[in-house]
Formats: structure tokens, sequence, C-alpha cells
């Protein structure tokens, strides 16, 4: 029998020199990618990073505090959405389409929430998978053509690099999601190590133990469910914003599925978790893609056999994904080299 | 009133197909508490494979029968190779799992088919004897198919020392092993079945929404609406509100929302449902010991 509760994320408070050197590293490779990428590399590391906000929310929701959720790719849309019609239908500058993307997310999310709090584990799963499947026809409901565009989408203009810097678009549409990932990652590692982290994962683990501790599950998790469709939100009005256009087909079942894929990838509730799960949903595609021009058409459907298997393998042999592997590893290499 | 009465019919026949996905589903609840994302996934694999030996050249009621013994032996595969190791894990892991074989499924029927979209033969006639225009005969036939499996179905569980045992199994799992009853063939049969009513609604479908490997995912959807409507704990519950389903599918279709967004009638039937009487039209309230 694997281990199969997802690893805790209760860690010490504070950041250690060694966490706060790696991370200072990161910033400066992640600032100096741009410049030795591409045009179109640049956009894909822009899409990863779009993924990992998004990914980070749904984390923060199925990883840390357990609520199952099939269908986030819904408030990926949602976000997408209203990002698109406030700037194409009401002229809206993006600079402030996007906060308000991520605020009717987490009224979305909330409201979703609601109900969700009388379901539990499986049935919150099936609710959640119904909401992934019914979003393309949602969003193709002829009453709200007129903003949505229908089944053709909308078109917006990608945004121009401002006040003369010396960047290219794709540049600048880089920084944009980079400036918008940083504060929403500061957000999520200071909430998971805080009390509010901790009561989460109470709740995840053991909800009425959690109650009679004091913990109001039925607040946490409602405000949970907000603040992770609000981060998966903001993750879909930049990717309408960097991909200039929105339609109901791209945020199909396929999506919500590879939102989970990513989580589970990466680490379930792990935060440093998601970037690696992002990338995964990013570059897998894109290599699978390249197969089916050497394989032929049928290749076309490895990267989902690739998706399925690992779900299954990850689930069975390392449920605590990418980052309860590097931790391990870690922890193997500290007790080699004979310290603690 | 001739256009209301021919929705409700053909309500009636996609209704036997929720039905039989319902009745698939509820079988693997009652026995794990599980809930079966692939289930429809596995339905479509089996429909591929009769479109196969049909296309081989064999009978279609040959390949039909065939057909639900592959669908057999792949589900209880499916139990004894996957979901057993999985035995007593979170909800959550075993989410997972399901989402992961849905997945896998679906590219390996893309893969081994193509993505092309297929005809499916119907065994039934043209043109109908009677009750031309109101119903087509394949929707009759398939309203047949349904009830008659379901029929059996019943009599399997209902007069037959295995469906007997396989009840016992499934609602005490403890004693059944104590007084003999092998529990892990009884699931690994169970899953067996479950494949096996599924593959059946699949070919029942397949003639009227087309062979494809995306074709049971909105049936799938209605088939969990089915399921929760019906009380997700009681199988003849949910074979009949796969039938009440089909019919609101329709109705709702037609006179209410328009064709585009009916899967948002199984979406918010299975959010109403969930919300408002979690144990169905017909299911049992459970109380759990804090």
């Amino acid at each position: 029998m694997p281990e199969t509760r997802p690893a805790a994320t209760l860690e010490r408070p504070g950041f250690s020199r060694a966490r706060l050197a790696a991370i200072g590293l990161a910033l400066v490779c992640l600032l100096a990618l741009p410049f030795a990428a591409s045009g179109y590399q640049t956009f894909q590391l822009s899409q990863v990073v779009i993924y990992a906000i998004a990914l980070l929310g749904l984390n923060l929701l199925t990883g840390v505090n357990g609520q199952i959720s099939l269908g986030h790719g819904a408030f990926f849309a949602i976000g997408g959405y209203v990002a698109a019609i406030l700037i194409v239908k009401f002229g809206l500058a993006y600079g402030a389409a996007i906060p308000i993307a991520g605020l009717v997310c987490f009224a979305a999310g909330f409201l979703f929430g609601l109900p969700a709090l009388r379901l539990g584990g499986i049935h919150l799963a099936l609710a959640t998978f119904a909401l992934a499947m019914a979003t393309p026809q949602l969003l193709k409901f002829k009453a709200f053509d007129a903003y949505t565009g229908g089944v053709q989408g909308l078109l917006l203009a990608k945004p121009k690099t401002p006040l003369g810097l010396p960047l290219t678009r794709d540049q600048w549409l880089y920084f944009l999601c980079l400036a918008c990932a940083i504060p929403l990652f500061w957000a999520a590692a200071n909430l998971v190590n805080s009390r509010i982290g901790r009561a989460l994962v109470a709740i995840r683990d053991h909800q009425i133990a959690a109650e009679t501790m004091g913990v109001d599950a039925a607040l946490y998790k409602t405000t949970t469910f907000g603040v992770s469709a609000a981060y998966t939100g903001v993750a879909g009005a930049l990717m309408s914003l960097i991909v200039g256009f929105v339609s109901p087909d791209s945020f199909g079942l396929f999506l919500s599925l590879s939102l989970l894929v990513g989580i589970v990838v990466g680490g379930l509730a792990s935060i440093p978790g998601v970037v690696v799960g992002a990338l995964f949903i990013e570059f897998i595609p894109n290599f699978a893609d390249r197969l089916s021009d050497v394989l032929g058409e049928s290749a076309k459907a490895a990267p989902w056999a690739i998706y399925g298997i690992l779900l299954i393998s990850i689930m069975y042999a390392m449920p605590s994904g990418a980052a309860g592997a590097a931790r391990k590893l870690a922890q193997a290499v500290v007790w080699r080299k004979g310290g603690r | 009133m001739f256009a209301l009465a021919h929705q409700v019919l053909s309500g009636l026949a996609m209704g036997g197909v929720y039905a039989s996905v319902a009745l698939a589903i509820v079988m693997i609840y009652q026995a794990t508490r599980l809930v079966n994302f692939a289930q429809g996934e596995m339905a479509m694999f089996s429909t591929y494979l009769a479109w196969a030996m049909i296309d081989a050249g064999l009978p279609y009621w040959a390949a039909f029968f065939l057909t639900l013994v592959l669908s057999f032996i792949l589900g209880a595969a499916i139990e004894r190779l996957v979901i057993r190791r999985f035995d007593g894990a979170p909800a959550l892991t075993v989410v997972i799992v399901f989402i992961g074989l849905l997945v896998i499924i679906n590219s390996l029927a893309g893969w081994l088919f193509s993505y092309s979209i297929k005809s499916f033969e119907s065994p039934f006639p043209e043109t109908a004897r009677f009750g031309a225009g109101y119903i087509s005969p394949h929707e009759m036939g398939a309203i047949g198919v349904t009830l008659a499996m379901l029929a059996l179905i019943y009599v399997f569980f209902r007069f037959t020392p295995l469906g007997l045992a396989m009840r016992a199994a499934a609602q005490n799992p403890i004693s059944a092993r104590l007084v003999g009853v092998s529990v892990g063939r009884m699931l690994a049969i169970g899953w067996g079945l479950a494949a096996a009513v599924g593959a059946v609604a699949g070919m029942m479908a397949a003639p009227i929404v087309y062979l494809d490997p995306n074709m049971m995912s909105g049936i799938l959807l209605y088939g969990f609406a089915a399921a929760l409507l019906g009380g997700i704990d009681n199988p003849w519950g949910a074979a009949l509100g796969g039938f009440i389903v089909g019919v609101l599918e329709n109705i709702a279709g037609a006179y209410l929302v328009g064709p585009e967004i009916k899967l948002s009638v199984a979406l918010a039937i299975i959010i109403g449902v969930l919300v408002a009487k979690p144990s169905g039209l017909f299911g049992r309230v459970i109380v759990t010991r804090v």
C-alpha cells in the first residue's frame, strides 16, 4: 500500500538563508530569460508563468485545503472573458481589467464554494466535473452573444510596450505576467505558512477535529474557493491578453484536466511544485506535436496518454509529485553527509 | 402536441442510454463508494470494439454479444490491475486515478481508431412499421434493449446465488468475507458487469450521436445527473432517473434553453440535487456517526 496522503505543507516559519538565496537566484534567472530567448520562446515562457499562477490557485484549493476541483478551467474562462469584455466592449485599460477579472472570479468562486460546502470529496469532484463540461456551452449561450461574441469569441489587441521601454511586445507581456505572478506567489507562500494555512491543512486532514479546535470550516472553505478562483481568473485574464483572443472551445474539459495534471505532477500542496507543473503542461504537448510530425497523425494521442499514465503512476508511487521527490533527494543528500 | 410527443419519445430513447450509464456508475458506487469517471470512456472503447468487429464482417448481434464479453473482461482487468491498488486511498487520490484512466482510454481509442467521426449501424430496420414520425425504429429498439437489460440485471441480482453474493459483498464486505464470499472476486465481477452495461449504452447511443473518441463525454454527464437524481445508492432509482433526465433534456433543449446549452441542464440537475436532496429521489438518507 503506497503512502497516499499528500505531504504536509507545514514548515518552520520564516525563510532560511539557503532558501532566500535560491529564491533570489530564481528571480534573477526569470528576469534575464526573455533576453536570451526568441520571441516565440518568450511567449511560451509567459504561458508558463500564467499556468503557474493558475496551478497555484488550484493547489491552494485542492492540495492545501483538500477540496477537489476538476472544473478550474471554468474560472480560467471567466477571468479571460471578463478581461476581454472589459477591454473590447468597455474600453478599459488592461491594467485595470486584470484585477477586476480576479475580483469577479473571487465572487464566482465564493458562490460556487457555498454549495460545495455540502459536498464531500467525490461529490464535489462530480459537481466541478460537470462545471468543466458545461463551460464551453455556457460561453456560447446566445443571450450573451453581444458580449461574448458567441462561437467566434473575441479578438483583442495585444498591449503595446508603454513609456518607450526598450522591450519587444513579447518581452513586455512576459514582464507583465511576472509582475502579477511574484506578489501572488509571495502572498500564497505567506498564506500557507500562517495560522490560516495551518487551519486549511487541518480542515483537509480532519475537518471535524479542526472544527472542534475552533476553526470556522465553512468560512475558510468558501474563502479558499474564492481566493483559488481569483488566482486562476487572473491567470485567465493574462492568457487572453498575451494570446489576444478568447473563444469558448479553448476552455473545455481538457483545460481543467490539464490543470489537475499540473498540480499532481508538481506536487500536491507544494508552492514551488506548481512551476514544475506549469513547465510540464506547457512543453509536453509541444513535444508531442513534434513527435506527431515524425510518427504521423496517431501520435496526437501521445500527450494525453502520457498524462494519464503519469497521473496513475505518480499517485501510486510518488503521491507528493516532483516537490516530494526533490525533498526526498535533499534529505538523502543531507543524510549521506552525516549532518542533520 | 405531435412535436411534444416526439420530443418525449426520443428523450426516452436517449434516457435509456443514460439509464444504462447511471446503472453502471451505481453498481460500482454501491460496491466501493467510488464514482467511476472513466465509465463513459470505457463504454466508448467497447463501442469501438463492436465497430471493428462489424467492420470485419461479423453480423451485428454476434458482434454485440462478443463486445459484452470483451467489455466484461476489460472492466474486470481494470479493477484487478489498477483500481485495487488504491483500495482505501483518500478520495482525491482515487479521483485522480480515474481521471488518468479517462484520458488514457480516450487517447488509446484516438490512437487505435483515429479521431475521425464514424457512423455506427443500427440493428433495427430503416423504416418503422408503426409509430412512424413519433419515434424512429432505432430509438424504439434502444428503449427495448435497455428495458430487457434492466430486467436481466434485476433477475441476476435478485434470483441467482452469484447476484446474492455480490449484493452481500457490496453491503457488508466483512460479514460477507466471514461467510465465505470472495469479496475481491465480487468486485472484479462488479466492474466487469458495469463495463458490459456501459457497452450496451455505448452501442445504443452510437447510431444517434455517431462514433468518435469523445462521444460519451456528454452522455457520461447525463449519466451522473441520472444517478444522482435517482439516488446514487439505488440502481432502480438511477435507471428511472436516466429516463427522467432524457426526457427533461429533450424538453428543455426544445422549449426552454435551446439545444446549444443542453449540457447545462445536466449541470443544473447535478448541483441542484446535490445541494437540495443529496440522497436523490429514491436513495436512502445516510446518517454517519461522527
